[in-house]
């Protein structure tokens, strides 16, 4: 199952100024701790769900960082895709890595990324998942909400647009369970999503 | 795209002020209270998500609107945008306290599965359970027109994962119930259109068909998920959902709760081997809910298997065959181990399925399940699956480390079946070489990872070849580069670095002479016989700056800690002692990456110390390859650090104390290469062969020789003369040209302190080699043997007397 989805930012490699900021972020269920004696406020867990988005968002930025410069692609030319081509998600970067428990999520995670442009798209699983089926859905997810928030126009501006993102999360990831979809059942979902949200 | 504009509004939302945000709330509060609820609403709420989700910190937000929030959400003619925003930025407030939904009356299952999130998000176990119970009993009730249980079923899943205790016995056996019908008996009648005109559609509208496979031939058997069709009935929905959430289900509900150690249940199938051989199957309908839901689980992954093999029309339909593939393996994998009498049946169809999946590189991902699966099972029905692992760990890394979720995968699957390795360890023993090309080229993601398992991968059979390996990884990461130049196809896409060209490379790996080395390299399996790479070091110096190298050249330092924190928990004296030569040896034949020599020489030194302080009799034992070493200039390249360890090991352990075969003649022998060496360093006149010298290095081979002389005392007068140039020398003015004040005066007083306890002989032997209770507390507490005391009295004495002497 998934814990948290999150989209981010990605600087490229050497960029001195900016930070890596979280865009959206959504838990699907909350981790529990019974064993913590100290006395936790509410705002004491919201705070640390934050922080652990953050850190894991730092995290997979400076992993495809160092991917894209092993590539010999450190200084990309982020604004060079155009709003009328397709973007070729099947070869956009993807990576995986283990999070251990305690660091910063309480249960050891699985984190699986996909870097599109200048955007982070993130998973954050359960240690033993499918991962085939989470890099499909991660790069389904990313397909969709290139479409639908339509992403690459310059000037949308998708930040006022979490309802769209609502949207398809709960079609396609409904409380973090991943589907096994086939394509039609995809293009059923993605209508129903349309006439709900007409463009 | 994130634009300047986005910056800034993202900083507008995080700075607006509460008494800003308390009149946009009564906005949003008038906004949701009217009748209709128009786009102003839906903006307004947008913004709202914004403000509470752009900041880390609590916002508080009004009563009435959190309220008012609440309301809307469990209204039922809100549209769904409004109804997904509310339960957003409730969502985003969690966990919180002022939440006081009541769903009692919510009958739309949208609705619910959007409460239920909220609920879930708030951390208290107490919720979790009552959402369970809530929803477990809408998905109970058998309405033909009921409500669409599809929002729900995943609630279901969570609550699982979450709260594993909230269901009794007999509503899991209710459910298993159900799932069967949604697995097994969904229909295989594709779905009818949602037509708008509803009331008016015609009613002589074409009947749909069957569903079609993914290959488009008409189905053979019952729905799955690799169905498909032009629209989809409710129960195929479920059928969907219902696999999907299958594997967690069955761990959260079989025997003993989730994930049974696998210990167990070896010990378990070795004694039941004879149900394990028989074929029949129960016939099903006998069987209790649970043992059926199991039954139905293995027909619908065998089914699975049988579909993954057409060729499927849409790239996507492709990919989630391989999916499938994966999930199906691992489900099975669940069954046998709740249900040994699967164990018959799931073999020989798994030995199959590997053999189809060895000839197909697409499907490279789905191997590891099915070997997994062998490692957990295989023993207990008495297959030998050597065939299976052989594959793997010869065949898959050396043709696909360059994926990095197939490396990240494969040592994640090392990882987890450690215990399962059992008598098969020796093949991922030996198959280190080809385990560390996933490392040399995914450094970042898998050093952690490498780091939990180097202690399973050591033994000492493999410790020195492996030593070499790690030493020369980034020698490896630059061979795999120009490997996958010179072997992949010119219309793929390149996967080397591309920022950097290599004719000559390329050249040289045609040249008989290297092709040795680089097959060595480039080896999958342990050979035994170490080779010295340093002619390919040379050669492949141009891809030293490859970014990748340099990458894999920061994870070795960390991976030979680890190396060393394991080597010296099994080494004996033999192995210790020729790891040491080893470092030596190796300290001056790196691959030069920029800054690499440096970072190894630290870990190196402190190594070697470390193997001393196990074995100490190595000093003595290596007397021969340590005078060597240090005569040589070899010892002082880079910051001399391996130099001032090797020093400090002569200076400690070369005594009786430590092996009764040190004589005499080994220390004044060592005492003399030592002298030689002090006086080369020490020269002032620059020399071109003889790098500046580190004062470390000066003031280690200063206390080293006082140690020596201390135990072999006719040397101490040469010592004393020595210490007292080098203190003149040090205080010169010339000195100052080559180090600086801080350094001369480091020097300076060294040579006065050694100086000073060389004046009392006893003293000295007794402070430089102190016998081996000088680690017992009582040593230092004891006044008269406490070591400060006799040093103070020693300074004190000494100063004294030369007060008394003229001059």
């Amino acid at each position: 199952m998934v814990h948290a989805f999150l989209i981010h930012t990605l600087r490229a490699p050497k960029a001195e100024e900016g930070l890596c900021r979280v865009l959206y972020s959504c838990f699907f269920g909350a981790e529990n701790s019974p064993d913590d004696p100290r006395p936790r406020g509410p705002e004491r867990d919201r705070l640390l769900r934050k922080e652990q988005i953050l850190a894991t968002a730092r995290q997979v930025e400076s992993m495809w960082q160092l991917q894209q410069q092993a590539c010999g692609r450190p200084g990309m030319d982020l604004q060079s895709q155009s709003s009328d081509e397709p973007v070729p998600l099947q070869e956009a970067p993807c990576g995986a890595f283990r999070l251990a428990a305690g660091d910063p999520f309480q249960e050891p995670r699985t984190v699986v990324w996909l870097a599109v442009l200048s955007l982070g798209f993130t998973l954050v699983l359960d240690a033993h998942e499918n991962l085939l089926l989470a890099e499909g859905t991660l790069r389904l997810l990313a397909r969709l909400l290139l479409d639908h928030l339509r992403l690459l126009v310059p000037g949308a501006n998708f930040l006022l647009r979490a309802d769209r993102i609502e949207g398809i999360l709960t079609r396609f990831l409904p409380h973090g369970q991943l589907l096994f979809l086939n394509d039609q059942f995809v293009q059923g979902l993605e209508k129903e999503f349309s006439a709900a949200w007409p463009r | 795209m994130f634009t300047a504009a986005a910056e800034s509004l993202l900083r507008q939302a995080r700075e607006i002020q509460a008494e800003e945000l308390k009149k946009f709330c009564s906005r949003v509060c008038q906004l949701l209270q009217k009748e209709d609820l128009g786009p102003d609403a839906l903006d307004a709420l947008r913004r709202l998500f914004l403000i509470v989700s752009a900041t880390k910190y609590n916002r508080r937000l009004e009563k009435t609107c959190v309220d008012l929030l609440q309301t809307t959400l469990c209204s039922p003619s809100c549209p769904e945008p409004l109804q997904l925003l509310c339960a957003a930025v409730l969502r985003e407030m969690s966990p919180s306290d002022s939440l006081s939904l009541s769903w009692e009356h919510v009958q739309n299952t949208r609705q619910l599965g959007l409460l239920a999130s909220v609920l879930l998000a708030q951390g208290d176990q107490k919720l979790v359970r009552s959402v369970g119970q809530r929803v477990l009993k809408v998905l109970e009730s058998r309405q033909p027109e009921g409500p669409s249980l599809r929002h729900l079923l995943p609630v279901m899943s969570k609550v699982a994962s979450l709260a594993p205790d909230t269901l009794h016995e007999d509503q899991t056996s209710a459910l298993n119930k159900r799932l069967v019908d949604w697995l097994r008996y969904a229909s295989v009648q594709q779905g009818v259109a949602h037509s708008s005109g509803g009331f008016f559609s015609t009613p002589r509208a074409r009947q749909p068909g069957p569903v079609t496979e993914v290959d488009g031939a008409v189905a053979t058997d019952f729905f799955t998920v690799l169905s498909t069709g032009q629209h989809f009935t409710e129960d195929q929905w479920l059928n969907v959902q219902a696999f999907s959430m299958l594997r967690a289900w069955l761990l959260h509900s079989g025997p003993g709760g989730p994930r049974t150690p696998a210990a167990d249940d070896r010990s378990e199938l070795e004694g039941s081997t004879l149900s394990v051989l028989s074929a029949a199957s129960t016939a099903s309908h006998l069987l209790p809910p649970q043992e059926r839901l199991r039954e139905k689980a293995f027909e619908y992954c065998q089914r699975l298997i049988e579909q993954s093999n057409r060729r499927a029309l849409r790239k996507a339909d492709s990919d989630l065959q391989k999916a499938c593939l994966v999930e199906a393996v691992l489900v099975l994998d669940v069954l046998c181990r709740q249900d040994p009498s699967f164990l018959y049946r799931t073999l020989s169809c798994l030995r199959a399925l590997h053999a189809r999946l060895c000839g197909d590189p697409a499907c490279v991902r789905a191997l590891l399940p099915i070997a997994r699966f062998f490692l957990t099972h295989g023993e207990a029905a008495a297959v030998g699956a050597e065939a299976v692992y052989q594959h793997l760990f010869t065949r898959l890394p050396s043709d696909h480390f360059h994926s990095p979720m197939l490396a990240f995968e494969f040592i994640q699957f090392c990882r987890d079946s450690l215990p399962l390795f059992g008598r098969n360890l020796g093949i991922l023993r030996m198959s280190f070489p080809n385990l560390f090309k996933f490392l040399a080229w995914n450094s970042p993601p898998l050093t952690s990872e490498f780091v939990a398992l180097l202690p399973v991968l050591l033994d000492a059979g493999t410790a020195v070849e492996t030593l070499h390996l790690l030493l020369d990884l980034p020698c490896l990461t630059a061979a795999l580069d120009l490997h996958l130049r010179s072997s992949q196809a010119a219309s793929e896409r390149p996967l080397w670095d591309v920022s950097l060209r290599t004719p000559g490379c390329l050249e040289a790996l045609r040249d008989p002479q290297f092709q040795g080395l680089f097959q060595h390299l480039l080896r999958a399996k342990a050979s035994g016989t170490p080779e010295r790479l340093a002619p390919l070091h040379q050669l492949l110096q141009p891809l030293a700056s490859c970014a990748r190298v340099a990458q894999c050249a920061e994870a070795v330092p960390t991976l030979l800690q680890a190396f060393f924190s394991a080597v010296t928990q099994f080494a004996d004296g033999a192995l210790a002692s020729q790891l040491a030569l080893l470092l030596l040896e190796r300290s001056d034949s790196l691959y030069q990456v920029p800054g690499y020599e440096a970072r190894v020489h630290r870990v190196l030194s402190a190594q070697f110390l470390a193997l001393c302080k196990l074995h100490p009799s190595l000093v003595v034992e290596r007397a021969k390859e340590l005078l060597e070493f240090v005569g040589s200039a070899g010892g002082l390249r880079g910051s001399g650090r391996v130099l001032t360890s090797v020093v400090w090991a002569i200076g400690e352990y070369l005594s009786v104390s430590w092996d009764r075969r040190c004589t005499v003649e080994q220390i004044n022998k060592f005492f003399e290469a030592l002298e030689a060496l002090l006086f080369e360093v020490t020269q002032l006149r620059p020399s071109v062969t003889l790098p500046k010298c580190p004062p470390q290095v000066i003031t280690a081979l200063m206390t080293t020789l006082t140690k020596l002389a201390s135990r072999s005392q006719d040397l101490i007068p040469r010592v004393s003369l020595f210490l007292s140039k080098m203190r003149t020398l040090a205080q010169s003015t010339a000195a100052s040209s080559v180090h600086s004040e801080e350094d001369a005066g480091a020097i300076c007083t060294r040579a006065t302190e050694l100086l000073n306890l060389l004046k009392m002989p006893s003293v000295a032997q007794f402070v430089l080699t102190p016998s081996g209770e000088v680690s017992e507390p009582r040593y230092h507490r004891d006044t008269n043997t406490a070591l400060p005391l006799a040093l103070r009295t020693v300074s004190r004495l000494v100063e004294r007397e030369a007060g008394l002497l003229p001059g």
